[in-house]
This record gives structure tokens, sequence and C-alpha cells, in this order.
């Protein structure tokens, strides 16, 4: 049972303002029992006062069968907090979308309580459920309870990491393709690459449904899904006339300066606004949504949609962050998105076989040089690849002529 | 009784829990708009209407908070909710009227409702301290105490010219993946590595630690008579990833750890392409339990942004159109060494032209 004499003065700061309270959380779990949650405040609160942390990673643990989606954690004061000595996270593939019935997250919470801290995050960063501290013993239980409810464990280590979406066609009315269709999809078709590591490192796919990029891919992922259009933006004029005069009804009683809040803000300039018409030249258009966004009662994206497929985002570790690059300017997104698994397959064949030990995709794309890259994934280049041709001269020429070569070539022809 | 070992069966379809509104129009939505602060309604092309609520959190929960969402799920939605991608709580009605009673309820409980449109969302972030063994810093704690300052943006009580996206991480690992928001909180060491010699050998493969620098500070080193590496410390630029591979080589230190500050950065494609966020502010002291000195630095980077910002700009198109030098005087930060880049193609980021503003 939780010790009455727990103090954590410092952390006690923290349950005071409007913003709600981890420390609320934990206390809450704590108070009802968790050994491991009234230990884990009282090292909290001992990294509050010391200001560092005392977490250790090492030492490999999982469940059998599976390489990844249970990360090893060890405090480094075990004796002192015997309850969270070890404090295995457990990660849980999310259901595409992050949509959860109340009965759904019960079952999980279940689950959790029988096995574990019962501190969760709501989500982590890649996406997955994450179930916050257990014990090596537990690891097996807490899977076979998740996978009889039909729930499996995401990515952790060299493998493919919990793919993740936007909420797309299923409450968005700009999402271009079916994000969450594809998003699981793709993730049911490489369990294997999932769960069981054999890349040099990790590998993440997100999807986003518009170029708005609510699940930050560009940023984020090793391949970055991106719904666009490649027709005409649809325009219901008199909407826009209303955005010009303001509407009562519908909170745009403001009105809306089209010149300057809409044509003014466009990149490529492709749009007149007469005051009462906007005319919109769509082969100018780059797709970024901003008038869309501003007017999504008058415009909408077109209807041949589909998206942009880019490759190579990461954080800085270890030679700098990088956003994605366009390697497919434009790709139906149809099920069963073949034209996506194939060219994740060619980039891991390459990946595999040049990678270094923990060198990410756009970190290879780097070293080997985008064209050669291109190259080994039988990829042509395109214009749409490059914010502009390079302007430096020297170019790796791979093969030259001899004298007499010409003449060869033209005899073979 | 041996059962069947279930392994590869994936996540659940996500079908399984959408509710009826959302089956009958799924891909059929026609237009949305925001009714007030953290409220939105979804109008469907055959003019059914979905309406969200959008809840903070605190990204940690624990299983009571998590079964008292559900509650209210039951009791306001027919048991149907979802999470964002930023940690927010989105409630999922068809029933206009539930709306305010939902909105009190999760008042009393201490989640305030907002983050929609212009506004400032929820911050991305990591474990820190709670769970990470890499942290420089917390994470729940700084951004429990940032957003207890910033709430007037989040709840839309004041309002601003546009979104603004806060993230967090711990540390250079970037967990949270900060590298592309308005403003980045950004734990960072500055001590190199402290090295175990007498367990490094048992612990980790030497020749990965050496090839996992990528700056070559590493070298194999016999030490006490065992074998372990030396660490060229002027070539040390505090990254981690040796200790990522090596936990003999713990980078933690109270004295020297604390927090960065960056921004500009952005993801969307909306107007500008997306950004990296750039650097503001190299360090500032781990000052638990609610770091004053991160909150006030945050605090004066977005007045300063609410203030100058044209409608829809974001942090970063709004410096580029001032400049930096113009950022610098305005939030009064200094300029030092630490803001120009030395790492690869860093005179990519030098001023290579003569216009500037005087």
């Amino acid at each position: 049972m939780a010790d009455s004499q727990r103090s954590t003065p410092l952390l006690d700061e923290l349950k005071k303002g409007p913003w709600p309270s981890f420390v609320t959380q934990i206390e809450e779990m704590a108070d009802a029992g968790k050994e491991e949650c009234d230990q884990l405040l009282r090292l909290l609160e001992r990294s509050y006062v010391e200001k560092v942390g005392h977490w250790k990673h090492g030492g490999i643990v999982g469940v059998m069968g599976y390489g990844g989606g249970v990360i090893g954690r060890y405090s480094d004061l075990q004796e002192d907090y015997p309850a969270i000595a070890h404090f295995h996270t457990i990660r849980v593939n999310q259901p595409a979308g992050w949509f959860y019935t109340s009965d759904a997250l019960r079952t999980l919470c279940d689950i959790w309580d029988r096995h574990g801290s019962g501190l969760t995050n709501m989500h982590g960063s890649t996406g997955d459920i994450i179930f916050l501290g257990t014990t090596t013993a537990e690891l097996e239980p807490t899977f076979a309870e998740l996978t009889a409810n039909d729930f499996d464990l995401g990515g952790s280590g060299s493998n493919v990491r919990t793919p993740s979406c936007c909420v797309g066609q299923a409450r968005c009315e700009w999402a271009c393709y079916d994000a969450m269709d594809a998003c699981h999809n793709i993730t049911m078709h490489f369990q294997d690459e999932l769960h069981r590591p054999f890349f040099p490192y990790k590998f993440k796919f997100k999807f986003a449904g518009c170029p708005n990029d609510c699940v930050a891919s560009i940023a984020r992922s090793d391949m970055s899904v991106i719904g666009t259009w490649r027709d005409q933006i649809r325009i219901d004029q008199d909407e826009v006339r209303k955005y010009a005069q303001g509407d009562e009804e519908g909170g745009r009683n403001t009105p809306l300066n089209i010149q300057r809040d809409v044509v003014g803000n466009c990149p490529t300039k492709c749009m007149e606004w007469d005051d009462n018409e906007l005319i919109i030249d769509d082969s100018n258009c780059v797709k970024c949504m901003h008038c869309i966004n501003v007017m999504p009662k008058a415009l909408r994206p077109g209807t041949d949609t589909g998206a942009t497929i880019l490759v190579g985002a990461k954080a800085p570790i270890v030679e700098g962050a990088q956003l994605s690059s366009v390697i497919v300017p434009f790709a139906k997104m149809e099920p069963p998105y073949d034209e996506i698994k194939d060219l994740a397959e060619r980039i891991w064949d390459f990946w595999g076989e040049h990678g270094k030990n923990r060198e990410r995709v756009g970190e290879l794309m780097q070293r080997v040089g985008l064209g050669n890259f291109l190259e080994a994934i039988e990829v042509d280049p395109m214009p749409e690849m490059v914010a502009y041709p390079r302007d430096n001269p020297y170019v790796f020429y791979e093969e030259y002529y001899e004298e007499g070569d010409e003449e060869d070539e033209e005899e073979d022809e | 009784m041996a059962t069947e070992r279930r392994t590869d069966i994936g996540p659940p379809h996500y079908s399984r829990f959408l509710p009826p509104v959302i089956k009958d129009n799924y891909g059929k939505w026609k237009y949305h708009e925001i009714l007030k602060p953290g409220v939105m309604v979804h109008v469907s092309e055959g003019g059914d209407k979905l309406f969200t609520v959008r809840a903070s959190s605190p990204r940690l929960l624990g299983t009571i908070g998590i079964r008292r969402f559900a509650a209210l799920a039951d009791k306001y939605c027919d048991g149907f909710m979802r999470f964002t991608s930023r940690h927010n709580v989105e409630f999922l009605l068809t029933d206009e009227a539930k709306i305010d009673p939902l909105i009190a309820e999760l008042a009393d409980l201490g989640h305030p409702v907002g983050g929609i449109g212009n506004a400032i969302s929820s911050i991305v972030h990591t474990q820190g301290w709670v769970h990470c063994h890499s942290a420089a810093t917390d994470a729940s704690g700084v951004v429990k105490a940032v957003m207890d300052d910033l709430i007037e943006y989040f709840d839309g009580s004041t309002a601003i010219p546009g979104k603004l996206r806060i993230a967090l991480a711990c540390c250079l690992n970037m967990c949270g993946a900060v590298h592309c928001s308005d403003i980045a909180i950004l734990g960072v060491h500055r001590r190199p590595p402290k090295v175990q010699h007498d367990n490094l050998a048992k612990l980790c493969e030497i020749p990965n630690v050496i090839a996992s620098c990528p700056t070559a500070a590493i070298r194999p080193a016999e030490v006490n008579g065992k074998a372990s590496v030396d660490i060229d410390e002027e070539l040390c630029m505090f990254c981690a990833n040796c200790f990522s591979v090596c936990p003999a080589l713990p980078m933690a230190d109270a004295l020297n750890d604390g927090i960065s500050i960056w921004v500009g950065g952005k993801v969307s494609n909306a107007r500008s392409e997306p950004m990296f966020s750039k650097l503001a502010i190299p360090f500032i002291e781990n000052n638990p339990p609610r770091w004053p000195e991160v909150t006030e630095a945050v605090r004066k980077i977005v007045e300063v942004w609410v203030d100058g910002a044209r409608k829809y700009e974001r942090m970063g198109e709004f410096i580029e159109r001032i400049g930096w030098p113009k950022f610098f005087q305005l939030t009064g930060i200094e300029f030092e060494k630490q803001h120009i880049d030395d790492y690869k193609f860093a005179g990519l980021s030098f001023k290579r032209s003569a216009q500037l503003r005087h």
C-alpha cells in the first residue's frame, strides 16, 4: 500500500495551476494502492531536487518471438526504490486515427491495472499507446491479454516503427486519400518488419491526408505520405462572397479581407479577386492549403486526389535533422497501396545492403547522393525532387569515351 | 491446456471504434466551422453534423484518469472519443445541446477546452525524468509550467494571429521531433560523457562505441589495465549518440544540463514551405519545479509574435518578414557565438547579401 509518509513538496507545486497535472495522475494511482507509483513520485521528487534523471537503459527484454515493442528500463537507485527497480515500457499499437470506444479504453485499463503501474502515455511520440512501467515477469501475461483482446505491440529498435496517421476521411473534408485505411493496411502488411528488427535503424511511416500535415509526417517519418490533388480547387463563389461580406451565421460575422488575407498570402500569386469572384490559376497552384484553410465553406481540394510521397525525415541523431524529400510527386492512393509497399521494399533492400549501423534512410540519401539513391531504388529523377538544380560544377560522371567509342556505338544501333 | 499463441495480429481495425455518424459520412464531409474555442462542427454532404470538443490532457494518464474520460464519453458521446496527434482528448458529439454541459464537467475535472484554430495547442513532449535514461531536463514538469502560463492562448480568452505549436524534447535524441515547431523547448547536455572505465568493456562493444561518434572524438584506450575508450573533449558536441549505444558513458550532469529554446519551425505547407526551428536561446539552467526562466522566455517570444505578426502568420514567417536582427532586438535575447552554426553545411545559414534593415 502507498506510504502515507510520502513527501513531495517540489512536485506538489506542479499540482497547482489551470493545466491538467501529470503529478495528480500519478498520485491518484499511488493512492489507489499502486506501490510503484508511490515510489515513482519519490524518485521523481529526488530528480527535482538533484536536477538529474535516475533511469538506465540496456538489457534486452521482450516477449517471445518479438524483437521490439518493449523497452527495458531500470532505476539506478534500485535499493532505495525496489518497486520500480525494473520499470519497462510496453508499446501497444494504437488503432488508426486514435479512435476508441469507452469499452476499449476500459479493457486496456483493466489489463494494465492487472499487470503494470497503471500509468500510460496517450500517446507516445510515434503514436503508440504507451504502458509505462512493469517488470519482466509481467511482459508475457500482458501480451497474452492484449492479443486476446485484439491488440498487438508496436515497434521499437531497428524495425518498422508503428505507423500513424491523421484523422483522415473519418472527420476531415480535406483528406485527399483514406489515410486511416492506408495506415492500417501498411501496418498489417508489414507486421513481420514491425515486430522483428532487421534494419540498420528505425523506419517510420506517417500518413497525412493533406498538405497541412497534422501528423508532422514531413518532419518525423522516413516515409511521409502527404495527400494532395492535381485538378482544380473546387470553388463556391456565393460562399466566397459571404466570407467577404461577413455573415452573422456560423461564426463568420467578421468580414474577411480576401485580397489581403487570402490572395496576398498565396505563395505563387495564382489567384485574383475582383470583389465579386475569386479566380484561381490552378496550373500554378502548389496546393499549400492556405486559401482552403481560411475559407473551408467556399473552397475545397479537387477531386483527382492522391498523395506526394517523400522520404528521409529524421531528428538530429546523428548527422543532423532532415525533412523528407520528394520521391514520388503524385501517386494515386488506392488499396492495396502496392506503389508504397514496393517503394518501401526497394528502399529497404538498398539500405539493408549499404546502410551503416544506426544510419537512417535520410542520412544514407545524403551520404550516397540523392541521384545514386534514386538509381538504386529504380526511380527516375524528376525536377519536382529538387528545390533547384545543382549550382556546383563537380559532376561525378561514371563513364567517359575513348577515341573510336562513338563509331562503335553507332555500329551497335 | 495449451492455447495457440496469437502474434502479428496488428492493431484492432479502427472501424470498431467509429461512431455511427462517422461511419455514415466517412469521406463525405463537406466543411467545418469553429463554433467557439475548442469546439468545431463538421458538416457532411448530406447535412449530418458532428461536433468535436477538444480538451487538454497531460499526456501522462493513469488508468483512473482514462476511465474518467471513458465515463464522460459514455455520458455525452455514446462512448466514442479519440486522441489527437498532440495528446489532446476529443469528444465526438451529435447532440449540440450536450456541448456546454460536457465543457462544464471537463472544467470541473481540470481539463480546459481549447486548442483549435488560431490557438496554442497542447505541447508535444517526451518522458523526461519520469522515465527516460538520457533526459537533460524533465518534460512533463516544464510542459505543465509553460501551459499554466499560456493557458489564455489555449482556451481562447486571448486571441492570437495564427497557429502556434510548441514542442518539448528532453534531449537531442528528440523523441518529440521538436525541430519543426514554432517554439521548441529542447533539453541539452553540455558536459562530455563520464567514461566508466571499470565496466565499459563489459557493457559495450568498443568498436560500436567508436563508430557511433559523428566527430570521431572517441578512441580506444587502455585504462588501469582494462580496455576502454578515451574521449577528446574538444570534439564532443554532446549529441549522446555514444551513450545510446553504451550505458557506460553517462551524459547527465546536474550542473551542466539545461534547456535551449528554438523558434520558427513548421510542418504545414500552408503559405510557406515547412521549416526547421532555429536557435533563440542556447541555454537556460534547469530550475525545477516550475522553470520560471523558461516560462518567462517562452512568454516573451509568444508576446512579440502576438504583437507583431499579421493574421495567419506563423512564427517563422513573421521572423522571416521582420528579419532575425529585429527578432533578437524585440525579444531582448542576446545574440551569441552559439547562434552561429558550425556543423555540416553551416555556411548555408550565413548571410550572403547586403539586404539588411538599418
